[in-house]
């Protein structure tokens, strides 16, 4: 194969697999925390910063998986 | 269509080159420079409009920060910090929506070039606000557990201490033996996820930000007008979202540092 080709198809896949965590992640604090507001949402104001902040650091790995895919396109 | 990495030259000064993000990043400070002086030198007891959104987005953010440090002495210290790094991330990640900024190209020695680009898109200031996050964190870290306690949170030498308590006693305890070594591994683990904090970090804000540019860069090339709308929107999510997760993130570990850890307290109460 080119390794053009096989760069791009590294890069994609790198992201493609990469993402399916984060997304699975995200998704169960998401709809813990509305679950939570749902419950009291009194404490919306509380709840919230806390699960963009949490959504954040589940999001690592997926940020983890952007850089290789950069590094595989700018830089190999 | 290209895409880049690194940012483009504008001009150099002397043998330091001046990029086209630097440059930015340099008006906007002096943007945010001049709107707290106007404030501050305009203070009124009764607050004229600026004054009065200004005053609410401050007490809401030190309310916010308290609520999160938990004591008054130590959100006084740190929010100036935390702030500074969401305001600042917030105008420039904004910045990138005023319109008609993206047309206008200037023509220098390397050729045609856009004058402007996304400040947070340019890995180099985003490393470096990183660098003073995750150096703030340790410093405050050696401060509070003095450079003993600091050393020892990583080189956890306890449990093999106790093990080697109970041979002198003349007793060999296996479960002591993993539990020391376990302790030992943690510990150097915590190491690499001290160093990982500024990879995740700083690769978090980056490349949502360069994402976002490249995603509507390419929409754009698509389907002019149309198709890049929704992204645009989920663009400024991102734009806002992301400034208050990397301060937000940055007040977590300082939090984090400046605590005794529970477990002690606890013992010592219980003690």
């Amino acid at each position: 194969m080119d390794p053009e080709a096989a760069k791009l198809i590294a890069a994609g896949i790198a992201v493609g697999f990469g993402a399916i965590g984060p997304g699975i992640g995200e998704g169960i604090i998401a709809g813990r925390a509305l679950a939570a507001i749902g419950r009291n949402p009194e404490a919306s104001n509380k709840i919230m910063p806390f699960m963009f902040a949490t959504m954040a650091i589940a999001e690592s790995t997926g940020i983890y998986a952007l850089v290789i895919a950069l590094l595989i396109l700018f830089v190999f | 269509m290209e895409i880049s990495l690194s940012p483009e030259i504008l001009f150099t000064i002397g043998s330091f080159p001046v990029t086209n993000s630097f440059f930015w990043s340099v008006i906007l400070s002096l943007f945010l420079i001049g709107l707290t002086l106007l404030v501050r030198t305009r203070m009124k007891k009764i607050p004229g409009v600026l004054q009065n959104i200004v005053e609410m987005f401050l007490e809401g953010a030190y309310g916010f920060v308290q609520s999160v440090i938990g004591s008054e002495k130590k959100a006084k210290k740190v929010f100036p910090l935390v702030f500074t790094m969401f305001i600042f991330t917030l105008f420039a990640n904004l910045a990138t929506y005023i319109p008609g900024q993206a047309a206008v190209d200037i023509k220098t020695a390397g050729g045609v070039i856009p004058l402007f680009r996304a400040v947070m898109a340019d890995y180099s200031l985003v490393f470096m606000m990183t660098i003073i996050s995750v150096l703030t964190t340790q410093i405050i870290a050696i401060i509070v557990h003095g450079p003993f306690g600091y050393i020892g949170k990583f080189i956890n030498l306890g449990g093999i201490k106790d093990l080697f308590k109970e041979i002198l006693k003349g007793k060999f305890k296996p479960a002591l033996l993993a539990q020391g070594f376990l302790d030992l591994f943690l510990g150097i683990m915590d190491v690499i996820g001290e160093l990982a904090k500024v990879i995740s970090l700083s690769f978090r804000l980056f490349g949502n930000m360069f994402a976002g540019e490249v995603l509507s860069a390419v929409m754009l090339f698509l389907f002019p007008f149309f198709a890049p709308l929704p992204f645009m929107f989920l663009g400024l999510l991102t734009a806002v979202v992301q400034a208050f997760v990397f301060s937000v993130l940055t007040l977590i570990f300082i939090t984090m540092a400046s605590e005794i850890e529970e477990d002690k307290l606890a013992e010592e109460a219980t003690i």
